[in-house]
């Protein structure tokens, strides 16, 4: 057999690569420098993630598969690495000043913060099944670890543990999913089994049908979708609060980007067999996580079912199928990475060692004596509830929309009315912060600067992409065309 | 002479393999199954796999092992004695199984596509292609694992180190 090697283009990965190098001297910087250099930490993490998402803009606009078939290099991908890394830039500005307050301030929290991002980028330009598989375990690894990153704390362990048993437990699915599927087709390239997939007589149809459900099991527990979703609320509630915002815009966003890629780019050929199943599977994720989330009185736990619901919204987007539903997902992500982020980091701003009250009655009278953050929480409760000005409402908008025009009319009655149930217990938490009374004191902010950029740059965001939501929805129309690049 | 190493070690893999659930103990039953592990790495290395042979031996020999030992260890199992079982359902439900599994296995067996069989080209299975492969089709793949064994230490590193 002749080696060849295929031709290595550095420029196709160097998002990837610049991540990994940062991880590397992030351990490094760790290991050797003085407590005064371990400041540094966050900062250089932010550098290294400001550069990756400079050589992903590089790539814009391109559509080319380098790598043997593996790496895709298209604006869908771009476009994804885009909310990863915001997702991470948030996830780092939050945890600036709540590792040391919750005292589990180790360099390995940044290093795992970046690899994890790795893997989501991994997950997002890979379009060969292995490649999407690593990425996730990649992604899925770093995220078990951080969620049990506060050792001390039992549920932080607990959290771990649930996610290790149950992911390990979905990546088999997943995994054994994409052995069927290889089984059927005889490739385990995205490109080559749409290619066989259009032919008119599949083979070994029972096998891929098998292969296929397995897929949507494995994507389905990464996602949080309903009934793959028992691990959310636990995992969401005993996670470091800054983990949580990652896990809740992150790996969900990385999740949907493998699994629009192999769905909609490899097995569009058999679209009709399985949208009836995710057509169940997104009712059922926006009621289960619409109705469990009104009964919560833990804030995290709170925002875990809605996170829930909101990965039922983004299949809408997914079961419409058509170019507006693929690009509305885009577009929704992005909005919800800005809302859940900013979400999370008030909980964090109101936090105090140890989380101690985190139930949503705590939050009265925070509305009168922080305006700022009364109405920073306000803003994101009113984008996540879909209420305009905000952008998850110019989200759902296109999301329905799209559904529509692909003829979903009952999905998106559906929707709506969950839409409608869910503003009920984002608006209540807005009217305890100014209506109720003071319990027996008004939570206390904590002094964090970065936190409190954080908050500023997803509020201003959130109302940004409300009201001028041509900006991203323009160039988020043309990622779709590129799927498989 | 292969067919004779065949037979040799093709009957010490179904010998260690009824060993394996016929022990009381499950100390006995994890010491027969590495035997059976290493029997099928003798039977692959007649097949001319001489890398899935070395696979056999490092990852189910090696190291899924020792991950069955240290539970076996850790929940204390070889303490307890497993009893007969006493459920006869149970018991009729295990054999139907077991004859249906076999009834499978001779009837493809017996298909005549499997007789036929595709010659291999040359070096199939071999390290050398294995290699060749995973450094030009699969460098990709085969670096990204290598960032997430990365991850994977470090993590390790974080949850069992003593002090925090």
């Amino acid at each position: 057999m002749e080696f060849t090697l295929p031709a290595i283009k550095i420029g196709a990965i160097a998002p990837e690569l610049i991540l990994v190098c940062s991880a590397a001297g992030l351990m490094m910087l760790d290991a050797f420098a003085k407590e005064r250099g371990k400041t540094l930490l966050p900062i250089l993490s932010i550098v290294g993630l400001a550069l990756a998402m400079v050589a992903s803009l590089k790539l814009w606009g391109k559509s080319e598969v380098t790598f043997a078939g593996m790496v895709a290099v298209d604006s869908y991908r771009v476009f994804f690495n885009i909310i990863f890394i915001i997702g991470a830039l948030l996830t780092v500005l939050l945890s600036m000043n709540y590792t040391p307050r919750e005292e589990i301030d180790r360099g390995e929290y940044y290093v795992l913060v970046l690899l994890a991002t790795v893997g989501m980028m991994v997950m997002a330009a890979g379009t060969d099944l292995i490649m999407i598989f690593l990425g996730l375990e990649l992604l899925s690894i770093s995220v078990y670890v951080l969620a049990g990153f506060a050792r001390g704390q039992l549920k932080s362990n607990e959290a771990a543990l649930k996610y290790f048993l149950l992911g390990a437990f979905a990546s088999g699915f997943l995994l054994y999913g994409m052995a069927l599927v290889y089984g059927a087709v005889g490739s385990t390239n995205l490109a080559m089994i749409a290619e066989t997939l259009a032919t008119p007589h599949l083979p070994a149809r029972v096998l891929l049908m098998v292969g296929v459900g397995l897929l949507v099991v494995g994507f389905g527990f990464k996602v949080a979708i309903v009934p793959f979703h028992m691990w959310t609320p636990d995992v969401y509630e005993g996670a470091p609060t800054s983990i949580t915002a990652f896990m809740a815009v992150g790996v969900k966003a990385a999740a949907f980007a493998g699994f629009a890629r192999v769905f909609i780019g490899a097995l569009g050929a058999l679209h009709p067999d399985w949208t009836m199943v995710l057509w169940v599977l997104a009712v059922a994720t926006m009621t289960v996580g619409n109705l469990a989330a009104i009964t919560q009185s833990n804030i995290k736990r709170m925002l875990a079912y809605s996170s829930i619901a909101h990965a039922g919204y983004v299949l809408v987007g997914m079961v419409a199928g058509n170019e507006v539903g693929r690009a509305s997902m885009l577009f929704y992500l992005l909005a919800y990475t800005f809302m859940q982020a900013g979400a999370f980091g008030v909980v964090i701003m109101l936090g105090q060692k140890g989380e101690p009250r985190l139930n949503i009655t705590d939050y009265a009278g925070v509305g009168h004596k922080y305006p700022l953050i009364g109405v920073a929480m306000a803003i994101f409760m009113f984008s996540l509830g879909g209420i305009p000005p905000t952008a998850g409402f110019v989200g759902k908008f296109y999301l329905f929309g799209a559904a529509i025009k692909a003829g979903y009319v009952w999905l998106v009655i559906l929707g709506v009315i969950n839409s409608a149930i869910s503003i009920y217990y984002y608006l209540r938490v807005t009217v305890v912060m100014y209506m109720h009374e003071e319990g027996e004191e008004v939570l206390a902010v904590s002094r964090a600067p970065a936190v409190a950029l954080a908050l500023i740059l997803t509020s201003v965001a959130t109302l940004g992409l409300g009201i001028f939501p041509s900006w991203i929805w323009e160039p988020v129309q043309k990622t779709v065309n590129l799927l498989l690049g | 002479m292969e067919s004779f190493l065949f037979y040799i070690f093709g009957g010490i893999a179904v010998a260690s393999a009824l060993l394996v659930v016929t022990r009381r103990n499950a100390v006995g039953s994890a010491i027969f199954l590495i035997l059976c592990f290493f029997c099928l790495g003798v039977l692959y290395l007649l097949l001319q796999a001489h890398f899935v042979a070395v696979i056999q031996v490092l990852v189910y020999a090696g190291a899924i092992m020792v991950l069955f030992l240290f539970v076996i260890m850790l929940l204390n199992l070889s303490q307890i004695e497993f009893g007969r079982i006493r459920n006869l359902a149970l018991k009729v439900l295990g054999a139907a199984l077991g004859v249906v599994l076999l009834i499978n296995i001779l009837g493809a067996i017996n298909r005549p596509q499997l007789s036929e069989g595709v010659p291999l080209s040359e070096g199939f299975g071999g390290t050398a292609q294995v290699g060749m492969l995973l450094f030009s089709k699969y460098l990709i793949p085969f670096e990204v694992a290598s960032v997430l064994l990365l991850a994977a230490i470090v993590g390790a590193i974080i949850l069992a180190r003593r002090e925090f």
